[in-house]
C-alpha cells in the first residue's frame, strides 16, 4: 500500500488500484456522512478531483493519486457512509482503477515515509 | 484530498440518555401539526357547500389532499409554545458576528402593515401606486446618499441576491465591450456567499491571501490581477471585524487591472454616516437592509439586498428602473428603449416592498445623525467587548481598534479539553446566543462577537462577565460543564451525523 | 435617539476602559481622505409620529387592493388571510431570531420549518422541499440551474405560458451559466410546441398550471417526453391555493415542483417579500438548492431537528455550493405554514373551490360582455380575454373609476404583440357585486 500527501493510499494488483482515504484523514474528517463517487468507465488523470468525502460540516475532494479508469466504485458507501470512519484502509474504500502504471504507484510514499510525514504534521 | 477538517464536532455525545422530561415550567413539549391536527379539521370558516368543479374533470386531484388542520385556539397556542422554544434578540444579546442581530423596531412593522403598502398589488397601473413608487425613490435616495453612489438596483431579495446582481452587472459592463473576462478574485476571509455567488455568474474563483494584521494582501492581489479578472470582492469592514486600511489602492488596482471593484455591503453598519463606499472607489456594493437598516431576521429572512451602482454600471443595473416625469413616477420594466441596456430581470415584480418600508421608517427615525451614532455605538460597544475580554482570551489581530465586531480565536483554549463548540454551547446556558463560530475560516476556532449599537452598557456587561466566568471555569479544568452543554436549552446538543447520514426531511405517518 | 441606549456617560465610561481618547480613534483605520463628518442631504432623526405622518401619506397615495373591485393576479393573488397568522408571526422569537443554527435554541424556527417542508411535499407532491426561496421566479431560475447540474446539458425549454417575468429571472441567471434559455412563444396552451422543443440537448422543460393565461393542463404528455428525452420536468404553479384542487406536479410526472406561496399566509406587498416552493424527486436532493431541515435526536434521545445536508451550500461548498442562497423566506414561510395549519387539506380543498366558482362567475359575467372573448380553456381563478382594443388604456379608464381591472399582457410582455390581452383573476374576496361593477363597467367603456 502507498500513500500521498493529501492522505489517499492506492494498493495496486495488476494494472488495477484500489484507492481510498488513510485512517489518519478519517479521524480528522470525523463522521462521514456521504461519499460522491464519479461513474465506472470516466477517465481520471493524476491530481484531479476523483470523489468528495462529506462530514456534516465540511465537504473535503479527494484526488487521484494516479491516473487511470474508474472501473469499479465501492457501493456500500452510499447506504453506509459510516463504513469510511470504521475501515478507512479496508471496507471503507472508494474507487478502483484499471489500466494503471505500477510506477505512478511506486513513485508515492511507504508506509513508513507516510507515517513519518504524519509526524510533520 | 483536501483535508477540510474547519467545522465542529457532529455527534451529540450520548451520557445521560435517561433524562428526558416532558416540559418544564413555561416550556412545553409540542408536537408536530401533523400529529395533532385532524384530517378534516379546519381552523378557517368557509361558506358552506360543495362548489362545482365539473369544468376541470380529469385535471383535479385524484386523491383529497392529506394535511391535517386545527382549530384556531390550538393554531395559535401550537406555534406560541413552538416560539418559545428560540432565541431571540429581543430576549437577549444575540452576537452573531457579521449577522448584526440589532433591535427591530415595531414601528417599521406598523408601518409596511398600512393597507397603501401591503395591500397593493404589484401590476396595477402606476396611476394608482405612486405613493409607493414615492417610498421605493425615496429609499433610493437615502442609500445613494449615505453610500455617495449615483444609482441603486432595489430589487434584489436578500444580500447574496444582491452580491449576484452586482456581478451580473459587472458581467453585463464588461461583455458590452466584448470582453470576456472570467476571473473573480475574492479574500480567503470572504462570506461564502462571494465565491458561491462569483461561481453562479459563471466566474471562476481565485484567493487572494491575508496579511499577518488581517486584511487583504496587496502584493498577493497585484499578482493575481491580470486581464482575465473580472472583479475583485472585498468585505469592508471585513469578516474579522477590521476596516481595510489599503481600501482606496485595492479600488486603484482593481481598476488599473481594468476589473470593477465589488464591496460586500454586509459589514455596513460600522461606518453607515461616517464613511462613504463611493469615496472609496467601489463600484457595486450591496446593502442588507436586515441588517444595518434593522428590518427583521426573522428566522432566516426575508431580507433585502440593494446593490448601488457606479456611473459605470449603472446602465446595466437589472430591470425595472424607476422614473421619474412630468406625470410623476413610472417603471421601465422591460430592456427597451432606455434600458436596453439592462441586464434582464433578477426576479418577478420590483423587490421587497415590505422591507423597503421598514427600511425607510428606520432611516426617517434616525435620521443622517442618528445612523452615524449608528456606527459609533457599534464600534464603541464591539470595542469594549473587546477590550472587556482581552486579558481572558487570545485575539488573532489584537493591535488597534476593531469594528463593529471583535475577533477571538481558540489559542487560549488549548490544552484545556473544551473547543469552540463547547465554549459556544456552554454560553447558551448562560442565557445568551453563542457567537459566530469557525468563521472566517482564516482563523483557527474563530469566535466572531458582533454586540450592534443597540445593547446597554448593562446587557454588554452582563454578557462579558458571563464570558468571562466561562473562560475562568475552562481554564480551571471544569470541562464538565462544556462537553455536555447546554445543559439548560430546550433540548441538549442534537445528532447532527444521523441526520444527514439517514435524511428525514418530512413527517411520515 | 430612542433606539440606542447608550448613554454620554456609558460612552465615556466605555472608552476609558478600551482606553481610547475619543470615537474617532476607534475609527483611526479609515482613511483621513474617507472620513465624513456629515451628510447635509438627510434629515435629521425624527419621533414615531412624524415618521408615522410621512409614511401614512405616501401609503395614503395608493389605491389599496381592498378599496374597491379588484382583478388583479398574474402571479400575485390577493386571499383573505386569518388574524391569527399574522399575530403569531410577530411572536419576538419568531420575528427576531437569525437563521437557526444553533438547533438547541432554535427548535421553533426548526420545527416550523419541518412542518413547512412536509407541507410543501403534499402540496406539490413530491417527496422532498427545502425550507423555501425568494420566491417562484427565483425558485424557477434555480430549478433551471439544478436540471443542468443534474443532466450537464446546457438547453431549457421554457412554454410560452410560463409567467414572463419568471422566463425573464431564469434566462438572467441561466446565461450567466451558459445555458440556452428557449422561451416558446406566449400562448394559452402550447403542449404541442413544447412536445416539438424537447430534444436530446434539453437539460429541462418549464412547464407552468396554471398558467400565465390561467390555462389549467395535465403536464404528463409533457413529463413522459421529457423523461424519454434525458431531461427534467420543472412545474411551475404561481397560485399555490390552485393546489387545492388541481393534480399536483408530483402526480402528473414532475421532477421539480416551484411555486410561489404568497397566496396563502402572506399580504399582496405589491410585488415582495413573498415565498418560494421548491420541491423535487428524492434522488435529486443533494443537488437542491437552499436550506433543509432534518429530524434527529438530542443527547437525551428526545426528537428535534437541525438544519442538514448543508455541504450544499455556500457557507460549507463555497464556489462548489449548488447555490449561493443564504437569507430565505423564513417568517414568510412560516405565515404560510400557520395558515396551512389552520386551512389543512380540506380547508385549502374548500378554498380552492370558492376561487374557482369566483372565477367562473366572472367569466360568465365578463363573457357576456359584447367584444369580450374569453381566452383560456380551462382555468381555475384567472382568465385571460380578448378586448375589441388595447387593453392597459381599458384598465387606466376603469381604475379611474375604482375599479382595478386585471393586469393588460402587454405590461408583462409587451414584445408578444397580444396589447388587447387582459387577465382577470378572482379569488374568495371577490364578491358577486364587484364582478357585476366590473361587467358594467366594461360595457360602458367598450361600448
Amino acid at each position: 500500500m502507498r500513500f500521498t500527501k493529501d492522505h489517499e493510499w492506492v494498493d495496486l494488483e495488476g494494472d488495477t488500484a484500489t484507492i481510498g482515504i488513510t485512517a489518519y484523514a478519517a479521524e480528522q474528517l470525523g463522521d462521514v456522512v456521504f461519499v460522491e463517487l464519479p461513474a465506472a468507465g470516466k477517465a481520471v488523470k493524476a491530481g484531479e478531483g476523483l470523489a468528495v468525502v462529506e462530514s456534516v460540516k465540511a465537504a473535503s475532494d479527494v484526488f487521484a493519486p494516479v491516473s487511470g479508469e474508474v472501473a469499479a466504485v465501492n457501493d456500500v458507501l452510499s447506504d453506509n457512509p459510516e463504513t469510511v470512519n470504521e475501515a478507512p484502509e479496508g471496507g471503507g474504500w472508494f474507487v478502483r482503477l484499471k489500466g494503471v502504471t505500477a510506477a505512478d504507484v511506486e513513485a508515492l510514499m511507504d508506509r513508513q515515509a507516510y507515517e513519518a510525514f504524519l509526524a510533520t504534521l | 484530498m483536501s483535508l477540510q477538517t474547519i467545522g465542529r464536532p457532529t455527534r451529540a455525545d450520548f451520557h445521560d440518555a435517561a433524562e428526558a422530561p416532558h416540559g418544564h415550567g413555561l416550556l412545553q413539549d409540542e408536537p408536530l401539526i401533523f400529529e395533532l391536527g385532524g384530517w378534516d379539521k379546519t381552523g378557517v370558516d368557509l361558506p358552506d357547500g360543495d362548489e362545482p368543479a365539473d369544468d376541470l374533470a380529469g385535471f383535479t386531484r385524484a386523491e383529497p389532499l392529506r394535511l391535517p388542520g386545527l382549530s384556531e385556539p390550538e393554531t395559535v397556542r401550537h406555534y406560541v409554545r413552538l416560539s418559545q422554544k428560540n432565541h431571540a434578540i429581543d430576549l437577549a444579546l444575540y452576537p452573531l458576528g457579521s449577522c448584526t442581530m440589532k433591535h427591530n423596531p415595531r414601528l417599521n412593522e406598523k408601518m409596511a402593515r398600512l393597507a397603501g403598502f401591503a395591500d397593493i398589488h404589484p401590476l396595477q397601473p402606476v396611476s394608482t401606486v405612486q405613493g409607493a413608487l414615492t417610498l421605493m425613490a425615496e429609499l433610493a435616495r437615502w442609500l445613494e446618499t449615505l453610500t455617495g453612489m449615483p444609482a441603486v438596483a432595489l430589487s434584489p431579495k436578500a444580500g447574496a441576491h444582491g452580491e449576484l446582481c452586482g456581478l451580473l452587472t459587472i458581467r453585463a459592463a464588461h461583455e458590452a465591450r466584448g470582453d470576456g473576462r472570467k476571473t473573480v478574485l475574492v479574500p480567503t476571509s470572504a462570506h461564502g456567499t462571494n465565491p458561491a455567488t462569483a461561481a453562479l455568474a459563471g466566474y471562476g474563483v481565485v484567493e487572494i491571501a491575508q496579511t499577518a494584521d488581517g486584511r487583504v494582501d496587496l502584493s498577493d492581489l497585484a499578482a493575481k490581477l491580470h486581464p482575465d479578472v473580472a472583479a475583485v470582492m472585498v468585505t469592508n469592514p471585513n469578516t474579522c471585524g477590521l476596516f481595510e486600511r489599503e481600501v482606496i489602492e485595492i479600488a486603484r488596482l482593481t481598476h488599473a487591472a481594468g476589473a470593477y471593484f465589488y464591496c460586500d455591503g454586509a459589514n455596513f453598519n460600522a461606518i453607515v454616516g461616517r464613511v462613504r463606499p463611493g469615496d472609496l472607489g467601489v463600484d457595486a456594493m450591496h446593502i442588507n437592509l436586515h441588517k444595518t437598516f434593522s428590518t427583521p431576521h426573522g428566522g432566516g429572512g426575508p431580507g433585502a439586498g440593494p446593490v448601488v451602482l457606479s456611473a459605470a454600471l449603472a446602465p446595466y443595473a437589472p430591470t425595472p428602473w424607476l422614473r421619474h416625469g412630468p406625470d410623476g413616477f413610472s417603471f421601465a420594466e422591460h430592456a427597451t428603449g432606455e434600458s436596453a441596456t439592462a441586464l434582464g430581470r433578477m426576479c418577478a415584480f420590483h423587490g421587497q416592498m415590505g422591507m423597503y418600508v421598514r427600511a425607510l421608517s428606520y432611516m426617517l427615525s434616525h435620521g443622517a445623525d442618528g445612523l452615524r451614532q449608528v456606527a459609533e455605538d457599534a464600534v464603541l460597544n464591539a470595542n469594549y467587548v473587546k477590550a472587556r475580554l482581552a486579558g481572558a482570551m487570545s485575539q488573532p489581530f489584537p493591535e488597534g481598534p476593531c469594528m463593529h465586531e471583535a475577533l477571538f480565536d481558540d489559542e487560549w483554549l488549548e490544552g484545556t479539553g473544551v473547543t469552540t463548540l463547547d465554549f459556544a454551547k456552554a454560553l447558551i446556558d448562560q442565557g445568551f446566543h453563542p457567537m459566530t463560530m469557525y468563521f472566517p475560516l482564516v482563523v483557527h476556532g474563530a469566535m466572531l462577537i458582533e454586540p450592534t449599537e443597540t445593547e446597554s452598557r448593562r446587557e454588554l456587561d452582563r454578557f462579558c462577565d458571563a464570558v468571562l466566568e466561562l473562560a475562568a471555569a475552562a481554564k480551571a479544568g471544569d470541562v464538565e460543564r462544556f462537553k455536555g452543554a447546554p445543559f439548560h436549552a430546550p433540548l441538549r446538543r442534537l445528532d447532527e451525523t444521523q441526520a444527514a447520514r439517514k435524511p428525514r426531511l418530512r413527517w411520515t405517518a | 435617539m430612542r433606539y440606542l441606549p447608550l448613554t454620554a456617560e456609558d460612552r465615556a465610561h466605555m472608552l476609558g476602559v478600551i482606553g481610547a481618547s475619543d470615537i474617532e480613534a476607534l475609527f483611526a483605520d479609515v482613511p483621513a481622505a474617507a472620513r465624513r463628518e456629515a451628510l447635509p442631504d438627510l434629515p435629521a432623526h425624527a419621533g414615531e409620529l412624524a415618521v408615522e405622518r410621512t409614511l401614512a401619506a405616501m401609503a395614503g397615495a395608493n389605491r389599496a387592493a381592498g378599496a374597491g373591485p379588484f382583478f388583479c393576479g398574474a402571479g400575485a393573488y390577493r386571499h383573505h388571510v386569518p388574524a391569527s397568522v399574522d399575530h403569531l408571526i410577530q411572536r419576538s422569537e419568531f420575528l427576531t431570531s437569525y437563521t437557526p443554527y444553533q438547533p438547541e435554541i432554535a427548535q421553533g424556527t426548526l420545527q416550523t420549518l419541518f412542518e413547512f417542508q412536509t407541507q410543501v411535499a403534499a402540496l406539490t407532491g413530491l417527496p422532498v422541499a427545502n425550507a423555501s426561496m425568494y420566491d417562484g421566479s427565483t425558485a424557477c431560475a434555480e430549478a433551471v440551474m439544478m436540471a443542468h447540474r443534474v443532466t450537464r446539458r446546457r438547453r431549457a425549454v421554457l412554454s410560452g405560458g410560463v409567467h414572463p417575468h419568471y422566463g425573464e429571472t431564469t434566462r438572467t441567471l441561466a446565461h450567466s451559466a451558459g445555458i440556452d434559455t428557449i422561451r416558446l412563444p406566449a400562448a394559452v396552451d402550447d403542449e404541442a410546441a413544447v412536445l416539438a422543443a424537447i430534444d436530446a440537448d434539453t437539460a429541462c422543460v418549464v412547464v407552468q398550471t396554471p398558467n400565465v393565461f390561467g390555462t389549467v393542463s395535465d403536464v404528463t404528455k409533457i413529463a413522459q417526453a421529457a423523461k424519454a428525452a434525458g431531461a427534467l420536468t420543472i412545474v411551475v404553479t404561481t397560485e399555490a391555493v390552485a393546489f387545492g384542487l388541481l393534480k399536483s406536479p408530483g402526480e402528473m410526472g414532475a421532477d421539480i415542483a416551484v411555486a410561489e406561496g404568497a397566496s396563502i399566509g402572506n399580504a399582496l406587498n405589491f410585488g415582495g417579500p413573498y415565498v418560494g416552493l421548491f420541491a423535487c424527486r428524492e434522488a435529486l436532493v443533494r443537488q437542491m438548492p437552499g436550506r433543509l431541515c432534518g429530524e434527529t435526536v438530542d443527547a437525551a434521545g428526545r426528537r428535534g431537528f437541525v438544519l442538514t445536508l448543508s455541504t450544499r451550500e455556500q457557507h460549507i461548498r463555497r464556489d462548489k455550493a449548488t447555490s449561493n442562497i443564504c437569507t430565505n423566506s423564513g417568517l414568510c414561510a412560516l405565515a404560510f405554514t400557520i395558515h396551512m395549519s389552520l386551512l389543512g387539506g380540506t380547508g385549502l380543498a374548500a378554498l380552492a373551490r370558492i376561487n374557482h366558482a369566483r372565477a367562473r362567475a366572472l367569466a360568465e359575467a365578463v363573457g357576456a360582455v359584447a367584444g369580450v372573448e374569453i381566452l383560456t380553456p380551462r382555468f381555475f381563478n384567472e382568465i385571460a380575454v380578448r378586448l375589441p382594443r388595447p387593453a392597459a388604456p381599458v384598465v387606466e379608464v376603469l381604475a379611474d373609476g375604482g375599479i382595478l381591472a386585471g393586469v393588460p399582457f402587454s405590461r408583462l410582455d409587451p414584445a408578444a404583440a397580444l396589447d388587447d390581452v387582459l387577465l382577470l383573476a378572482a379569488t374568495e374576496t371577490t364578491s358577486q357585486a364587484d364582478i357585476d361593477a366590473l361587467a358594467v363597467a366594461l360595457s360602458k367603456e367598450l361600448g
